[in-house]
């Protein structure tokens, strides 16, 4: 099992190495000089030389790759180009609103979508579970900003019972900071509960095929009891791992929610640095995102070995969170994993 | 594999007639059939002919709520909504269909090659998937956006290069499974080379799951598209598109919800026949598949 971890660690560590690779090469090609940029167009030779060096990018691209890399690892992420604040800074005072977002919007989703997939098996063939597919059907095409939109129309505007948009801060308090997060979060967990919970339901029924289910149920354990104790954690392999694709999914999602309702985030924090072409601030930005869905990936693969304790014995823990996807039957693993 | 892998020289006219048969009794795809024609009938006729001109501003008619003379009102230019849902979705299927393109047309070679050289090249190919998928589509947006500026091309590309690893995936299990059949093995015993036997064998019994993976990832694709277009990544006024007209909405929703609403509606319902289609075509074309499901 160690062995398997280990090479999944490796696996994770270059993924990421090639990431940074592209990330930074990639906007390397960015045309514009920011020295240039920042200094406007009377700026004289001299000043944007002498800028360039200030800001390091007259070195030459390998050597800022590997001072870019080596500012990550140690924390320095360099200074901003148009705000002249350390990123580190402007990332920590954003991440606190994007990463209580996307996790309050995981439990949300995942908090509604076990339940109805636990019932819809369970009541398998019958109107509720009609009626669950349905409402899962039309969930999973509603895109999370226009349901965000309807929210705003019907709870903050109309019924006036929640603010539209804007973050207080959490220096204000825990429920101002909470209160102002439920819409979007709510806006982003939605659409994915109506996947979640049909994965849920596909999942529990495969597994209510097995013989060990038919053996619970002859040996006199009730249906809910067999669902709950036996069948759902079973089938928790793909339910893990459509959550673990979800969580790259909401991370990048807030990117969108966060400007319907202007929230201080790392989403709009891009959004700003691309228009002003801070690219010291999109790379790290970008760089964050993408490191945190590789983390994840990789702490969905220690999950399977937490829910199978058969996996520990063998090396199948090497496999990948999004192999694991593609196993999963139906749309909707690959509706969630191609967001 | 498919229902049709398994019988593999059964001619076409005889298989197309089994299909329509079975396509007739499942509500699913005929639903959602009649959805997404309608929809491309709407986007093919804009190209003759709207209500009114989208790129014509009437600031007389502005915020007119839905009427008989502008059935889904107008926005705040004065512009007909309903002709600018009509022009909208040529964008959005364009857009969606050209990703869902070079999905398969890079990834299933590339899945298909990584299966028939097995190793070291299907844990590479596997490997990349990782890394593609640690971008989500609106990343590699973001990011093509900073270095080329928006646009539909690069809303296109963003989207394309997220369908590849799908179809890759795809088209390796599903060639590693077909190499290991009975028609196959008879092939290579004739003396064909991998390339025919792939080109002969394996792409026309793998068709079935393209289908229907590729109306799942049109789907996706129209509602990524929408999100791009959300946030100013993808089509470029003046030209309208859903997602750019739901993004002038969100400032007048209060005294007209009608111009967020419809674009809105338009998405949900055209998402939602593609997603009806490809679940009734697995059901049609992949009833092992539809009955693990069940």
């Amino acid at each position: 099992m160690i062995k398997a971890l280990a090479h999944k660690l490796i696996w994770a560590a270059l993924t990421l190495v090639v990431a940074s690779v592209l990330v930074f090469f990639a906007l390397e090609i960015v045309p514009g000089d920011p020295a240039e940029v920042m200094l406007g167009i009377n700026a004289t030779d001299e000043a944007i030389a002498a800028l360039r060096k200030q800001l390091g990018i007259d070195l030459p691209p390998l050597q800022r790759y590997f001072a870019w890399v080596g500012g990550l690892l140690t924390g320095d992420l360099g200074t901003s180009y148009t705000y002249s604040v350390p990123v580190l800074e402007l990332v920590t005072e954003r991440v606190v609103v994007s990463l209580p977002l996307a996790l309050m919007a995981l439990f949300l989703s995942t908090a509604i979508a076990i339940p109805v997939g636990l019932i819809a098996a369970g009541k398998r063939g019958t109107m509720a579970d009609t009626g669950i597919m349905a409402v899962t059907q039309i969930g999973i095409a509603i895109p999370n900003f226009w349901f965000a939109l309807l929210l705003v129309y019907v709870l903050a505007l109309w019924l006036q019972w929640v603010p539209a948009g804007g973050f207080p801060g959490w220096e204000k308090g825990w429920w101002p900071g909470l209160n102002a997060l439920l819409l979007p979060a709510i806006a982003l967990a939605l659409p994915q509960a109506a996947i979640l919970s049909r994965v849920t339901r596909s999942a529990l029924l495969e597994t209510l095929g097995e013989d060990y289910i038919r053996t619970a149920r002859a040996k006199g354990l009730s249906r809910r009891a067999t669902l709950s104790r036996h069948a759902l954690r079973n089938a928790l392999i793909p339910v893990v791992t459509i959550i673990g694709l979800q969580f790259a999914y909401l991370l990048a999602g807030t990117i969108i929610i966060e400007n319907v309702f202007y929230l201080p985030g790392l989403g709009r924090l891009l959004f700003q640095a691309i228009n002003l072409r801070d690219l010291i601030l999109v790379e790290s930005v970008v760089m964050l995102l993408v490191a945190t869905i590789i983390a994840v990936n990789f702490l969905v693969d220690l999950t399977y070995v937490w829910i199978d304790p058969r996996l520990r014995s063998t090396n199948k823990a090497g496999n990948t969170a999004t192999n694991r996807a593609g196993n999963t039957s139906g749309t909707e693993a690959q509706t969630d994993g191609a967001s | 594999m498919t229902a049709q892998a398994s019988t593999p020289h059964q001619p076409l006219r005889s298989r197309s007639h089994t299909f329509w048969l079975q396509a007739r009794s499942n509500r699913s795809f005929m639903t959602g059939i009649a959805i997404t024609a309608s929809v491309v009938a709407m986007a093919l006729i804009s190209f003759a002919w709207t209500p009114y001109d989208v790129l014509e501003l009437d600031i007389a008619s502005k915020l007119q709520s839905p009427s008989l003379s502008h059935w889904f009102g107008t926005d705040h230019f004065g512009r007909d909504i309903l002709s600018m849902i009509m022009v909208g979705a040529r964008n959005s299927i364009a857009v969606a269909l050209v990703a869902v393109v070079i999905g398969i047309g890079v990834g299933v070679p590339l899945g298909c090659w990584a299966a028939s050289r097995g190793g070291l090249m299907g844990e590479a190919l596997m490997r990349g998937n990782d890394l593609i998928f640690a971008f989500p589509a609106l990343l590699s947006a973001v990011i093509i956006t900073a270095i080329f500026g928006p646009g539909a091309i690069n809303a296109i590309i963003a989207i394309g290069i997220f369908n590849i690893p799908v179809f890759a995936r795809l088209a390796r299990g599903a060639t590693l499974s077909l190499l290991t059949r009975e028609f196959v093995l008879a092939a290579r015993v004739a003396g064909k080379g991998s390339v025919r036997i792939i080109a002969e064998h394996i792409l026309p019994n793998m068709a079935n799951l393209l289908v229907v993976q590729g109306t799942i990832a049109f789907a996706l694709g129209i509602l990524q598209e929408a999100g791009l277009a959300y946030v100013g990544l993808g089509t470029q006024p003046p030209f309208p598109s859903w997602g750019k007209m739901l993004n002038e909405a969100q400032t007048m929703m209060s005294f007209a919800p009608h111009m967020a609403i419809v674009p809105g509606l338009a998405i949900v319902v055209t998402v939602l026949g593609l997603n009806l289609l490809g679940d009734g075509l697995r059901d049609i074309l992949d009833p092992r598949l539809s009955k693990a499901r069940e």
